[in-house]
């Protein structure tokens, strides 16, 4: 039962500094944190306060909405600092490892025995709702909603994204446990969807799933793209989304009792010396994973891929569903008549005196240069040509920014989360900030919708 | 190294003040800031506004020398009379006096243009302290290519103060026009001052102050000619390599398709709506040739010269090229939607034919066509968008059935 998609509208951005198949075993750095950041629209009420310690699993707050949703701590240590913003927003929460890692035991499970209820405490006593997101708006998913159907994507297209048929190998059992985990949790399907040219995926032998092949340039592996071939989102209904990663957490909680967030991450871009996987712990400190790879001048360190990750700097932490690091040169230098001379070490999709298009094979070290200042929306056409699903995205970025909310839902805000206006910010020849205007106009939509 | 840490200085130093924009206007044609992505993508494609602006300025630029060799080789043919039959790199016309009349003339207007409009683009944005837009680039360098020769200063000054003001900047600026401000700019000279506008005195140099003189010299565009019903004194070959009376830089059919296919390779020009146009018009063209055919209109008729022009020669005559290729293809006045634009390019062809032929006043319709489809751009996208949603409803409607 697979079926298979294609789509052509897209762009693949080829970046030097793939990472080598080889896994580095590093040891447990000693300092953590948990961004409440990464959970878009969660407002923490804080469990462990300042010096409590706390076991691997053990929650260290809960959502405000909903106070079943325990986020946990990924290692076992001593929480050392809650770092506050203004209005005491909670922007970190820091833990100091132990050298000796206690898990909290949550209990072996048959899965296959559990019920839908059962699945679902079991996932929010044990920290693992959060890994849970949803469409409409992408946040962590509504517990109360009944979604249509679950999809994982197991093909990451974005740039340099980590290989999911490597990092999930051997890890069949746990990915199993938790696929049938799922199918508990929704009336309709769960969807697989992996490369077409994928002949190692765990997911080929999973049971109980729809699986997809699908074959394209990025935005393919976006899970919204393959939401809307397969079965697109209306008005009123609910699809959750889990990436593979997080499905090995859940697999292995089931199987051994143990919250283990510890995942294969890609080290990836032109300022690693040798791009590779290590292995890391969600909230682990970059620079604890980066140690002697990095090249330290005027680099940007970003937590996820280069189009829709967060630059965390080496101080910084690993975001909580990342697997990819990603370092590429800051370019904050003037470039004499850059604008208006032949480009030939840049990537672009027009053809104006640029040359990518030359030689579709090239990689680029690219820079964080905008490559030419902010200006209001003047061209047309050049976003749908990268924009593969049913939607005009000029317009709905401007009712976003308009904030007509009728507009938003007529154009399909259901449908789409910020990542999926990476390529078309990207391109833009304005450089607007399309992630940001979308990401508002969901959060404002989920205000006033609900 | 120097220049560029001096500029960073200045630029500094300019920060936060009102001179700032008009400050980067300036740094930034030397230097690509160096501004740095934030949040969102952390890379970005190697195009800026400038950058597509600029591709647009270089389509034009051959159009611009040929009007000047062009303005020249009028003005001396209306005194000594044509060459027949020229090939398009023969001498008669890439000649350094007929350069020497062109520039004379022309460089004067497109400075004027340039000067004037963007004064009042560096004024709107030191008030409104946002950065300037690329979108004048275009729009100066448009505007002298599709007014008569002899146009007086001071009448373009003012009509470029009228379109950049009342045509983009009442509106908020670069991306916000409805109209589109070149056309605007024609389109005011045009009802302010008929006289300079057209008629058989104006489109070849000194033809206004020799007019009643001894050494008078007319010079009537082709389809001053044809809505005369006069036959016209020019080959198509004339025509198409653009040895021809009209708007400085309009009148070259050849270069202008070049300048077209450069732009749809570049990606910056849109071929559908180009593609659109001048299916439009060789369809509106068709239609008025058949109704010369079955007789409908008598040789008498007024309208008889220019419908019964072969279709195909419309592409030829007038400014209805440079008109489809550089007017019609301005994103922001243009529609958006890929299928909005097939539809207003054809409307475009279309009516540019329909007015040309009907319009008892002025031979010439692809001004007053594209202006109308710009009002009509927002109505089309509407109906396009309007389809996506309707169709996304339905999708839901059927789920739920």
């Amino acid at each position: 039962m697979s079926k298979d998609i294609r789509i052509k509208k897209g762009l693949d951005i080829k970046l030097v500094g793939e990472a080598e198949q080889i896994t580095t075993e590093l040891p447990l750095g000693s300092m953590f944190a948990i961004k409440p950041s990464d959970f878009h629209g969660v407002i923490p009420k804080i469990l462990a306060k300042e010096g409590t310690e706390v076991k691997a699993g053990e929650a260290l707050f809960h959502a405000k909405s909903d106070e079943r949703i325990l986020f946990p701590s990924p290692v076992s240590g001593k929480v050392t600092e809650i770092v506050r913003g203004a209005r005491r927003k909670v922007l970190e929460i820091k833990i100091t490892a132990t050298a000796q890692q206690e898990y909290k035991d949550f209990g072996k499970k048959d899965v296959d025995a559990m019920s839908s209820e059962e699945v679902k405490n079991h996932l929010f006593a044990s920290g693992c709702w959060p890994f849970v997101k949803q469409r409409p708006y992408d946040v962590v998913a509504n517990p109360n909603q009944a979604p249509k159907a679950i999809f994982v994507s197991a093909y990451a297209s974005a740039p340099l994204a980590a290989d999911y048929d490597y990092t999930l190998k051997g890890k069949e059992a746990e990915l199993q446990a938790a696929l049938t985990a799922l199918t508990k949790l929704t009336e309709g399907k769960v969807h697989v969807s992996v490369a077409k040219n994928s002949t190692l995926s765990p997911f080929k032998e999973m049971k109980g799933v729809e699986l997809h092949k699908v074959s394209g340039p990025h935005p393919v592996g976006n899970v919204s793209t393959q939401i809307a071939q397969i079965d697109p989102i209306n008005k009123g209904e609910v699809v959750w989304v889990v990436t593979p990663q997080d499905l090995v957490v859940i697999g292995e909680l089931l199987l051994t009792g143990k919250f283990n967030a510890k995942r294969t991450v890609a080290l990836t871009g032109s300022k690693f010396s040798k791009p590779q996987y290590v292995t890391a712990v969600a909230g682990a400190q970059m620079s604890d994973i980066t140690k002697g790879n990095l090249e330290t001048d005027n680099e940007r360190v970003i937590s996820g891929n280069v189009l829709s990750g967060e630059q965390v700097g080496e101080n910084g932490f690993l975001g909580y569903y990342d697997n990819q690091v990603t370092a590429i040169p800051e370019g904050d230098d003037y470039e004499f008549f850059g604008w208006n001379k032949p480009v030939f070490d840049k990537v672009s999709t027009s053809r104006a005196l640029t040359f990518s298009w030359l030689n579709p094979k090239k990689k680029y070290d690219l820079n964080t240069n905008t490559n030419g200042e902010h200006r209001a929306f003047v061209v047309t056409g050049a976003y749908e040509e990268v924009f593969p699903l049913d939607i005009y995205p000029m317009q709905l970025l401007k009712a976003c920014m308009y904030k007509d909310l009728d507009e938003m839902e007529g154009l399909g805000a259901y449908e789409i989360a910020p990542e999926d206006f990476a390529l078309t910010e990207f391109i833009c020849v304005s450089k607007q900030p399309h992630q940001k205007i979308i990401r508002e106009g969901l959060d404002l939509m989920r205000e006033e919708l609900g | 190294m120097g220049l560029k840490q001096n500029l960073h200085n200045l630029k500094e130093k300019y920060k936060g003040t009102k001179m700032a924009p008009l400050f980067n206007g300036f740094h930034t044609f030397l230097y690509l800031p160096n501004e740095t992505t934030h949040g969102g993508t952390h890379i970005k494609a190697a195009d800026d506004l400038k950058r597509t602006m600029n591709i647009v300025i270089m389509a034009l630029v051959p159009c611009l020398l040929f009007g000047m060799f062009n303005a020249g080789y009028q003005h001396y043919a209306a005194i000594n009379g044509f060459t027949e039959g020229m090939s398009f790199f023969s001498g008669d016309f890439w000649n350094l006096d007929n350069l020497l009349v062109g520039a004379a003339k022309i460089l004067p207007l497109v400075i004027v243009s340039y000067v004037v409009g963007l004064a009042i683009e560096f004024v709107f944005c030191i008030i409104k302290g946002h950065e300037i837009e690329e979108g004048y680039l275009v729009t100066g360098m448009l505007v002298p290519l599709i007014v008569p020769i002899d146009l007086p200063l001071w009448m373009l000054a003012v009509a470029v103060a009228f379109g950049v003001v009342i045509g983009k900047e009442v509106f908020g600026g670069t991306g916000m026009n409805i109209l589109n401000p070149a056309l605007t700019i024609r389109a005011f000279l045009f009802f302010a001052y008929p006289t300079w506008m057209s008629g058989d005195k104006v489109w070849v140099e000194g033809a206004r102050e020799l007019a009643g003189s001894a050494d008078a010299i007319s010079g009537e565009t082709v389809l001053g000619s044809l809505a005369q019903n006069a036959a016209p004194n020019f080959s198509v070959s004339d025509m198409f390599f653009g040895f021809i009376p009209g708007s400085i830089g309009e009148t070259s059919t050849l270069l202008i398709l070049l300048g077209g296919l450069f732009l749809i390779f570049t990606k910056i020009g849109s071929w559908r709506i180009m593609l659109s146009a001048v299916i439009g018009a060789l369809v509106m063209g068709f239609i008025f040739n058949q109704v010369v055919d079955l007789g409908w209109i008598g040789e008498t008729s007024k309208f008889y010269g220019l419908m019964s022009l072969d279709f195909w020669k419309h592409l030829l005559v007038g400014g209805f090229a440079f008109g489809a290729v550089y007017m019609a293809t301005d994103p922001v006045s243009a529609s958006q939607t890929n299928k909005g634009k097939w539809i207003y390019g054809f409307l475009i062809g279309f009516i540019s034919i329909m007015i040309r032929v009907f319009n008892p006043a002025y031979p010439e319709g692809v001004m007053l066509a594209i202006l109308l489809m710009n009002v009509f751009a927002p109505t089309i996208d509407h109906y396009v968008v309007q389809g996506n949603v309707k169709r996304r409803l339905k999708r839901a409607k059927v789920k739920t059935a």
